[in-house]
């Protein structure tokens, strides 16, 4: 019989059981290492539990945390939960994104999540007073730096040891203007029951140790990354994921020096690692003690994990150590995970049959088949059905909707009714991606939704077309970005296509990167303008962003010198 | 150990800089990027690219970067890379 408990009291319990074993060691470019007890992560946490006390925050309320990858975004997502307090993270203002879009996507999550407190800086403290609407929410706004921690705690005077394990425990947010209008809202038990089913598949124990470098704003980070081994009792290695991107060699070299068990990449990293990694970089780093790196949170590819394991194999990486999962937010995180210490098949299958989107025909040979890597079987807790598009369950092999139950999914889109019951049939979340089961292992293949998926982060396409409609010298709504894959970079790349007067004019099409690129967390891979007509609209007037994609790659093919 | 030959100037610099952005990044290879263009505070080169970026420079003009030096304060466009470049050569 599982004990029920919510996160406070499964935190505190670690700090009473080992208060001095490490909860985190934050590894951060220019700063010395820099290790978390659970007595710290606590004491540190209870100074915020505190200030919210003081601030008038009530148990329940939401509290939005824009803060910087750091000790104080772990000590102030703690803080509100031992409060009693749903947290949520806003991702904090990066040096390219233009400062109005970025309170204006405040101005929003605001809006709609009602949050009683905020916790920034003191430095950026006026810029998030300009995004509070007249009737705010807010009665709080709390500033890191006066936070201290509380070196005297009791378990009574934090709220959150009272937390109710069926309420809402957190919001989970997908960047961008559409994704922050949309948080995930998941119960204590809802993680619990997921820890728990993630843990029995990974086989977890307190010898593991984590790495991670992904942002917290993330599923994959805040989950894997952060929640689960603090609240299961393995030490997590912490990386930026801004040191990361910049120096790629920092996760294998904290793997090797703390001995890391676990670590998660998206599919892109994997070549990213391998493409731009330099030797010099990689001198006596082991990987003999990884048991799982795995790939997660965009389409996993079989040529990805064979430029990795060739890559990496001199360090000691096993082919066995490289693993697939299938995860999304609203499932807490993870859906399938592929079998730990083996390579996750990979299934041949008949490109013709795929691209008509039908079925999967296993092929006998693998010459000019497609490479479809596996994503594993599903947790222990979770139901997989493949569904046909008038909602009819397939067999295997069959193409189709993705749809899951599990006692782990979200309790709602937060505040957001109309989602919510759009995203659901009969107790079922349809995933709106596609893919196939064979021998109960899931296969994706593509996406019914527009959302496209880069570097692991979801991007929705209207956001984009939104910023550039509004260059002077485009067409207003005559504008569809869409992703195309590519090999080289293992995920997608953004483009996007316009109608404008003069196709030729290189400023407008400098005007559209630029306008996007600060509006947006991605950057465009092409701008492609066209003249007025070019663009395929369906009978809604709706873009039609496959068939435009189709359109553009056959325009580029043609334009392309043999 | 430097040599006194095939040093190349800081314009010889800036004009590979900037054709290896525009070809290889931005893949537009007729637009080069303006030497004083902001390149990473406008996002035009996105945190993927700066590795690559380093890695040019680093074999093509034999100085070393360190991921401290891939942001806006140390270099924004073309001119400031070049400079930078040209002062770890003179190092």
């Amino acid at each position: 019989m599982t004990l029920i408990e919510n996160f406070s009291q499964r935190l505190l319990r670690h700090a009473a059981a080992t208060p001095n074993r490490a909860a985190v060691q934050l590894l951060q470019a220019g700063q010395p290492d820099h290790t978390l007890t659970y007595a710290d992560l606590c004491a540190h946490a209870a100074g915020y539990s505190a200030a919210l006390a003081s601030g008038g925050v009530q148990p329940g309320e939401v509290v939005i945390i824009i803060l910087q990858h750091g000790a104080a975004l772990l000590a102030a997502y703690w803080g509100v939960v031992l409060h009693g307090a749903v947290p949520a993270i806003m991702p904090f203002l990066t040096e390219k994104l233009a400062r109005e879009r970025y309170l204006a996507d405040l101005a929003s999550l605001l809006r709609i999540t009602q949050p009683a407190a905020l916790i920034t800086y003191a430095a950026f403290e006026n810029a998030v007073r300009l995004a509070l609407p007249p009737d705010a929410s807010v009665r709080a706004v709390l500033l890191s730096e006066a936070v201290t921690p509380l070196a005297q705690w009791s378990a009574e005077t934090l709220a959150g040891t009272r937390a109710d394990p069926h309420a809402v425990a957190l919001l989970q947010h997908s960047s961008g203007t559409t994704g922050l209008q949309k948080g995930v809202a998941l119960s204590h038990q809802a993680v619990f029951n997921q820890l728990q089913a993630y843990g029995a598949a990974l086989q977890t124990s307190s010898a593991d140790v984590v790495v991670s470098w992904l942002p917290l704003y993330h599923d994959m980070g805040l989950i894997a990354g952060f929640i689960m081994p603090i609240l299961s009792g393995m030490p997590l290695v912490l990386l930026s994921p801004f040191d990361w991107v910049r120096r790629p060699a920092l996760q294998l070299q904290a793997i090797s020096t703390h001995r890391g068990t676990l670590s998660w990449l998206p599919n892109f990293a994997l070549n990213f690692c391998a493409q731009k990694i330099r030797e010099r970089d990689l001198e006596g780093v082991d990987l003999r003690s990884l048991r799982a790196l795995i790939n997660c949170s965009e389409p996993t590819r079989a040529e990805s994990h064979t430029l990795f394991a060739q890559r990496f194999a001199a360090n000691g990486l096993a082919r066995g150590a490289l693993a697939t999962c299938y995860a999304m937010a609203e499932n807490v995180f993870a859906v399938t995970q592929s079998e730990l210490g083996s390579a996750p098949h990979v299934d041949v299958v008949d490109p013709a049959a795929l691209s008509r989107a039908e079925s999967a025909q296993a092929l006998r040979t693998e010459a000019g088949g497609a490479q479809m890597l596996s994503n594993g079987r599903a947790l222990p807790n979770v139901q997989i059905e493949i569904r046909s598009a008038d909602g009819a369950a397939l067999p295997e092999r069959h193409l189709g909707e993705i749809a899951l139950r599990s006692d782990c999914l979200l309790e709602s889109y937060y505040k957001r009714p109309d989602l919510t019951g759009s995203a659901f049939s009969g107790g079922w979340y349809l995933t709106g991606d596609l893919g196939y089961l064979a021998d109960a292992e899931l296969y994706i293949t593509g996406r019914k939704k527009d959302v496209m998926i880069v570097g692991g982060k979801n991007i929705h396409p209207h956001d984009i077309e939104d910023l550039a409609g509004a260059v002077a010298g485009v067409h207003a709504g005559r504008v569809v970005a869409f992703g195309v894959f590519n090999a080289e970079r293992g995920t997608e790349d953004v483009v996007l296509v316009a109608e404008a007067d003069t196709p030729a004019a290189a400023d407008v099409a400098a005007a559209v990167r630029d306008r996007v690129n600060r509006g947006t967390d991605v950057a465009l891979a092409a701008v492609h303008l066209v003249p007025p007509g070019w663009i395929i609209k369906t009978s809604s007037g709706k873009a039609a962003r496959s068939a435009n994609r189709d359109k553009y790659q056959a325009a580029v093919a043609d334009a392309a010198p043999e | 150990m430097k040599t006194d030959i095939d040093v190349p100037t800081p314009d010889d610099i800036s004009a590979q800089i900037a054709a290896q952005i525009a070809t290889a990044i931005l893949k537009t290879p007729k637009h080069l990027p303006a030497v004083d263009a902001a390149l990473i505070s406008s996002g035009l080169i996105d945190s993927f690219h700066l590795v690559d970026l380093a890695l040019f420079v680093e074999d093509t003009f034999g100085v070393r970067l360190d991921d401290g030096d891939l942001n806006a304060q140390c270099f924004d466009s073309v001119a400031q890379l070049t400079a930078l470049i040209v002062q770890r050569q003179a190092g």
